[in-house]
Order: structure tokens, then sequence, then C-alpha cells
């Protein structure tokens, strides 16, 4: 059965940026947006974020490389005024790494816009931590509408972000010790795994981020629990 | 806690999946995509795409084929097969991987590993060991009874002298974030992984194994997990002919106590 054709002519695919800074592989998040209601523009530079809804940062591999790169690419200003205003962003892997003070992994310094560091997981049996696992939410959102409680996401990794207010968790994971795995707080929201290669749970987490964009309920849907 | 893996293989061939006995005999097996997809919905935790040819002139298309592949399941990429640079390496990340396996090139030169590493962090390095056990000799003792494997390339047509356990410690060193090891004395002979070489090897490294060559039923993935210490259990025919499903897998894995991801389609 398909849908009325009038509700898919008048639904309006938000436009999302995702930031391309010369790491690795930009086809399954762009494929991903796509199949779930996002218009995907590739962004290379900063007038590209220009008429976007919404930044997508994705990335995997080393902090000091990337944000050369996007030095070089003159996106690290306009990244830092897009989340300062108050606009949608979405961190994946890397591109939450990337908000935290620096990482551990190279030394980097980068973004700042998240108190605390990037640091090695500890306790880890095996490194990189490579695979699916449990993500605990620790409160709800609507970015995990739908999705059962412990879903499995797919991780590759070696470092994750701890940010230095505990609240600004929003799911956890154990692979030895246990690591803050998604973050969220008004407009920022970020995510260790990789949704765009998380089979199903992932797609519908992505979804989910097409669907508050189209409401214009983004930030909204970011508060933590409890908190006006 | 994380999931033990289960990975249909692509060994791919002028465009299509194909699978023979020690890399000889190929017998068509499909369209890279649609397999790709197909397994994404049984309940695959990733894919490996092997260019099995890895003809240089081949390349263009190739990457074609990766993006379509990718483009057509959710789940995680891994490419092999004629990757010998670090722009080689961007190339087929841009067409969609999330992994690239290094094999040769990175026998010819080990200073491949580290360089893609650096570029494109470790995490995205898998180094592929073929491994041939070695003869025993007619003056074997006791002192020499532990088995040992060399390293072996070209679809295990050529030796290389090196011990494939210290080999699988140098190129952690370097850099690999994970190690795809094939037993060439099993592949295609359906008769088991190997677990003794599977055994030596993640002993004396932390980064995660995955076991290829010799998978014929449910229990020998189990074995290779729980004997071996393999992180992740690869195969291609038995898949591709439906002779077990993943599911199948994935509930002996589950009923031997080994954490596993029952996909939400797969369980549907």
């Amino acid at each position: 059965m398909s849908a009325p054709p009038v509700a898919d002519a008048t639904l309006r695919r938000p436009r999302i940026a995702v930031v391309d800074y010369g790491a690795g592989n930009l086809v399954s998040i762009d494929q991903a947006l796509g199949r779930v209601g996002g218009d995907v523009v590739v962004a290379r530079d900063a007038e590209a974020l220009r008429d976007a809804d919404a930044l997508v940062v994705p990335g995997v591999g080393a902090p000091a490389p990337a944000m050369d790169r996007l030095a070089r690419r003159g996106l690290v200003e306009p990244i830092v005024e897009w989340i300062a205003g108050g606009r949608p962003y979405l961190g994946i892997c890397l591109g939450l790494q990337l908000l935290f003070e620096g990482s551990d992994e190279d030394g980097a310094k980068t973004l700042g816009i998240i108190p605390g560091r990037t640091t090695l997981l500890s306790g880890a049996p095996t490194l990189p931590h490579i695979g699916w696992n449990q993500v605990d939410r620790v409160r709800d959102h609507p970015l995990f509408d739908g999705v059962r409680p412990g879903a499995d996401f797919y991780f590759v990794h070696s470092y994750s972000g701890s940010p230095s207010d505990p609240d600004m968790a929003l799911a956890t994971t154990t692979h030895g010790a246990t690591f803050v795995s998604a973050v969220a707080r008004d407009n920022v929201v970020g995510v260790q795994f990789h949704p765009e290669r998380s089979g199903t749970d992932g797609l519908r987490l992505l979804r989910n981020a097409v669907e508050l964009l189209r409401a214009g309920a983004w930030a909204a849907g970011c508060e933590p629990a409890g908190v006006a | 806690m994380l999931c033990r893996r289960v990975i249909p293989c692509l060994d791919v061939a002028d465009g299509r999946v194909v699978k023979g006995t020690r890399f000889v005999d190929l017998v068509d097996e499909g369209d890279p995509p649609e397999l790709a997809e197909r397994y994404a919905v049984e309940g695959a935790d990733e894919l490996v795409f092997l260019d099995i040819t890895a003809a240089p002139e081949g390349r263009g298309t190739l990457l074609d084929i990766v993006e379509r592949t990718a483009r057509r399941a959710f789940i995680p990429l891994t490419v092999g097969g004629g990757v010998r640079s670090v722009r080689d390496m961007r190339d087929v990340l841009r067409a969609g991987a999330d992994k690239v396996s290094l094999n040769t090139a990175a026998v010819a030169d080990p200073t491949l590993v580290s360089r893609c590493a650096a570029r494109f962090g470790r995490q995205a390095v898998v180094v592929a060991i073929d491994a041939r056990r070695a003869p025993r000799s007619a003056g074997t003792t006791a002192a020499t009874l532990e088995p040992t494997w060399e390293v072996v390339v070209r679809g295990g047509r050529d030796a290389t002298g090196l011990d494939v356990v210290a080999w699988a410690e140098r190129v952690v060193d370097l850099g690999a974030g994970e190690l795809l090891v094939t037993s060439i004395d099993r592949d295609g002979t359906r008769s088991g992984y190997d677990t003794e070489l599977l055994r030596a090897i993640t002993d004396r490294v932390r980064v995660p194994v995955i076991a290829s060559g010799g998978a014929s039923r449910p229990a020998d993935f189990v074995a290779a997990i729980r004997d071996g210490g393999a992180d992740a259990v690869l195969a291609a025919s038995i898949f591709h002919r439906r002779t077990h499903s993943i599911a199948e897998v994935k509930r002996a894995m589950a009923a031997a106590g080994l954490p596993v991801r029952i996909s939400v389609e797969a369980a549907a």
C-alpha cells in the first residue's frame, strides 16, 4: 500500500548539510538520510551551510588531522557559530568527539563546545571496539522513539568523549568500562555509534531526527527530563 | 556486551560474487548488491567484499560496485583486493566502504599499514592474513611439536617466509585495527575453522580477529569463537547456497552462551 500522493508531495524534506572533510565514507550517511526523508547536501565549505536546516558531522579516524582539514576548508568557525546559534547539530563518532575540549588520541585541541575530554576506552577486552553493542538510554529522548531499550548499534572506535556534566549523557554502552555513547543538550546531539550502519534501528533513529527537523522540534526534544 | 559478529563474505570477480575451492574453480553465486541486501535483511552483522581478481584496469568498475553495494545494505562494509596505496584506500572509502582490507600490498610494503592508519585511523585498517600450516619436518622433536603457519599471498600461490603469529603482531604494531585470518588449508574444504591458528594469534594480539576458511556447520562458528578466541566469524558458500542461514548460526551461538545480535528483520 502506498501513502496518499498529496501527503507525499507536501512532506518537506529537511535540508541536511553533511560535512565532508576528506575522511572516510559519506555514501552510507547520504544513502541513509535520503532513505528516511532528508535532502542531503555535501558540505565542503562554509557556503554549503547557508540554506541547511541541520548540520551533520560524520567521520572516523584521528581528531588532529580532522581538525586540520576542517580548518583548511574554513569550516571551524562556521561550525562553532552554527552551534552557538542554536541550530540543529548531529555529530556521529568523530563528529561527536570533536565537540569536546581535546582528545587523548593525538593531543588535538578540539571545538570545546562540550566540557570534557575524549579518552581511551578503559578496561576494554579488545581495541578498537568494533561491532554491535547495546545502547542503554539513561533518559528518554525523541531521537530514540520506537527503538527498544538496549537495542544494539554498530561501533568502530577506540576513544570516547566523557562530558564533565553527567546530565549531558543520553545513553551509555559497556565494553570493559561503561562509557557515554550518546549525548544531547539543547540543539547539540551526538552519538558514538554509527546509525547509518546500524540496520533498522539506525534508520529509525535517523528517521526520528528528520521528523524532529520537519516539525521544528529539534532543540525542544533535547531538554533533559525535568529541566524547563 | 559486545556481540560476536557473523560476516558473509562476497568474493567478487568481474563484478559477480563467485566461490571456488582454494581460490580456483570459481562458480557464479550472484550480484554483489543483491546478495548484500539479502544478507543485511537476514541478520548479517557486517559484510566483507573481496575483489579476488583485483585487476588494475577493473578498478573503476569495482568502485562502482562497491558504491552500489554500500547503498543497498545499512550494515558495515569492509572492502579488500588490490588496495596498494593510501590513495586507493581513500577511493574505496569514498565509494562507501567503512574499512579496507590490506593483504599482498602490506606484505610487499608493511609501511602501507602505518600510512593508512595514520590517515584514516586504525579502526579502518584491516589486515588480511592468509595462513598455511607448515609441514612437520622429519626430525620433529617435542620442542617443535607446536604447529606453525606461514603467510602466503596471491590466493595462496606464493609463500612469503613470514611466520603468521610474528606477522600478526607486527601489523598490529604498525596500526592494523583488525585481522582477517584465513586458513588456506581449510578454505573451501568445509572441515571447520583452524581453531589452533586462531588461538595462536588471539593469545598474542588485542585487536579483534575475524576467523575465515573452512566453515561448514553452525558448531564450527561457535568453536572459532570459544576455542579460537575469534571476535567474528566469516563464511561464504554455506550462506550463498543456503546450506545454513545466518539465523541458524546465531541460534547456535546464542545457545552456546555467546552474545549475538538478533536483528529486527531476522526476528520478524
